[in-house]
């Protein structure tokens, strides 16, 4: 085991827990964007897929990153607009309110 | 700088954006600024990405490939997620969420089999790295798939259970261990292989006990499969951003799963594993329901008694949404106020079919926020309303979640709507809620059913309080 490997791993402990305290006080309206929100970030796969299909050599290798490419993408692009429109309804509520002071 | 240096950096600006966005998201004046700047974030890691260099001098091919990727999957995306309706947002949520695990078991797969034809032989913990990207990837999207199905109504939104299903699923998640010790131990592909089929039947053995009522539940907890997922990936791959965001998901997305279903009273355990909503009927339910007396109105009754109420509670469900009658029910609102009547929402937070479901509905018709009360708020005043008008709702106002020890929405904490004076139901049919439990309240003296779609009823109402 490296010291890369314990670094990631470090990495990974403690996003947990800044994960758990991130979302620990959010109110229950919120619930819907914030899970569409964080599905739209786990899209960065789309890196990895970037990755995997940029050093692919063999026709399978190329297939297979292809696809991740496209499935990668649909959850980055989709993720992002769906969540954006859940809370364009949220917005012109606050117009309003900005509006009666 | 070196190149990669710059590009590391750039990814912990694109991670950091993610922390930011996440915080953002919790706050409903800044969530949306959250999202864009998660977005924002995106776009520069993924800018980055295309000057990455697995080693020095080593730049990434295939770029025309991976740009038609890019274009397929916007081209598709942005569509889907513009023009769908905002009561078909949890099936989307869900699909946006089985293709990112399915990415990132692809991303795994590809990552073993490269290795594989180099001829290397990582160490062990690297196999196993990429074995779980492989297994928990495509138990999200083959899960995610079947939740599709059931909110979509695919298939029957029921729970599907058959006997020792518990048993048989945990020799699934056994034989997916066991070929996942013989890929390591073998190095022989073809379990891989294995382990993927495995894995795929698991996510849908996994779902189908699942009644549709509790499946937004289950698309968080597979959101939180999907970050843990990439995570794996992370590790694979050496890349710290993969790590950060995936974990950042995973492990928020577990606890934003249990305050899902404690909002429904029930733990996490009791919504994946119990089956909620096959048992069958208790003997009230199925002592002949259909041949029960209620009391049925016609809009001009109802009209009348809203009319000339002082305090009406509001209590929207799915029925509101499915009837896309959020914008008819303001207009019954502001038709009340107009007349001296005392008018909030009362917002169960599971009402709909996912927690805020209802809040952004009624947003999206520009009710006041200050008018939607949260349960607890809603409770205190409900014994003070002349009516509770219940538009397409039904769990979320059945008494035997309190009353009926055998219920299997016991402990569940509802809207009180039967403190009224008076309840009136909007609904379709006599037909019981999402979780197919007959509720009682139906057969209250003081009820009165209206049947029909949310927004004709609702629109006759609005008529019939004009004119008196």
């Amino acid at each position: 085991m490296g010291s890369g490997l314990l670094a990631y791993i470090t990495v990974f402990v403690l996003a947990i827990f800044v994960g758990v305290e991130i979302v620990a006080k959010v109110p229950s309206i919120l619930h819907t964007p914030l899970m569409s929100g964080s599905n739209a970030i786990h899209g960065v796969i789309l890196v990895g897929s970037m990755i995997i299909l940029g050093n692919a050599t063999t026709p399978a290798e190329r297939v297979l990153g292809f696809l991740a490419v496209i499935l990668a993408t649909l959850n980055v692009v989709g993720g992002f607009v769906v969540t954006d429109r859940m809370l364009e309804m949220f917005k012109s509520k606050n117009d309003r309110k900005g509006g009666q002071k | 700088m070196t190149r990669a240096t710059v590009i590391d950096v750039l990814y912990l600006v694109a991670a950091t954006t993610f922390l930011i966005a996440l915080k953002g998201l919790g706050s409903p004046r800044r969530a949306r600024q959250g999202n864009v700047v998660a977005a924002i974030g995106m776009a520069i890691a993924v800018g980055a990405t295309f000057f990455y260099q697995s080693t020095p001098g080593h730049s990434l091919g295939n770029i025309g490939l991976m740009m038609l990727g890019m274009v397929i999957g916007t081209v598709v995306a942005v569509p889907a997620a513009r023009l769908v309706q905002m009561t078909a947002m949890p099936q989307l949520v869900a699909i946006f969420n089985g293709v990112g695990g399915g990415a990132a078991a692809l991303v795994s797969i590809t990552e073993l089999i490269a290795q594989r034809s180099e001829g290397a032989h990582p160490a062990i913990y690297v196999s196993i790295e990429v074995l779980l990207g492989v297994l928990i990837g495509t138990v999200s999207f083959s899960g995610s798939a079947i939740a599709y199905a059931k909110l979509q109504e695919l298939m029957t939104g029921r729970p599907v259970t058959y006997p020792a299903q518990q048993v048989i699923n945990a020799l699934f998640g056994v034989a997916a261990l066991a070929s996942m010790v013989l890929v390591v131990s073998t190095g022989n592909t073809l379990w891989l292989w294995v382990l993927l089929a495995i894995a795929a039947v698991l996510g849908v053995a996994f779902v189908l006990p699942i009644g549709g009522a509790d499946v937004p539940v289950l698309i968080s907890l597979l959101n939180s499969f999907t970050g843990l997922a990439v995570a794996a990936s992370g590790f694979t791959l050496h890349s710290t951003v993969l790590i950060v965001a995936g974990t950042l998901v995973g492990a928020s997305g577990i606890l934003l799963t249990r305050l899902m279903s404690k909002a429904m009273g029930r733990s996490l355990a009791n919504v994946l594993f119990s089956a909620f909503g096959s048992a069958t009927p208790s003997a009230t339910g199925a002592g002949g329901a259909a041949e029960r007396p209620v009391r049925s109105g016609t809009p001009d009754d109802i009209g009348v008694l809203l009319a000339y109420a002082e305090k009406v509670a509001i209590i929207p469900g799915y029925g509101l949404a499915v009837a896309q009658a959020q914008h008819t029910v303001r207009e019954l609102a502001d038709e009340l106020e107009k007349r001296g009547v005392e008018v909030f929402y009362a917002i169960h937070p599971v009402a709909g079919r996912m927690p805020g479901h209802m809040n952004v509905l009624l947003a999206e018709a520009n009710v006041p926020y200050e008018k939607l009360l949260e349960m607890d708020e809603a409770n205190s005043e409900l014994s003070t309303c002349d009516v509770a008008l219940v538009v397409g709702a039904n769990d979320t106002v059945n008494p035997a979640a309190v009353d009926d020890s055998t219920s299997p929405i016991f402990g569940m904490p509802i809207i009180h709507a039967d403190l009224a004076s008076n309840v009136v139901f909007l609904k379709r049919s006599m037909r019981p809620g999402f979780a197919g439990i007959e509720n009682e309240l139906l057969y209250n003296p003081k009820t009165i059913l209206l049947f029909g779609d949310a927004k004709d009823t609702l629109t006759k109402l609005v008529a019939s309080v004009t004119a008196h």
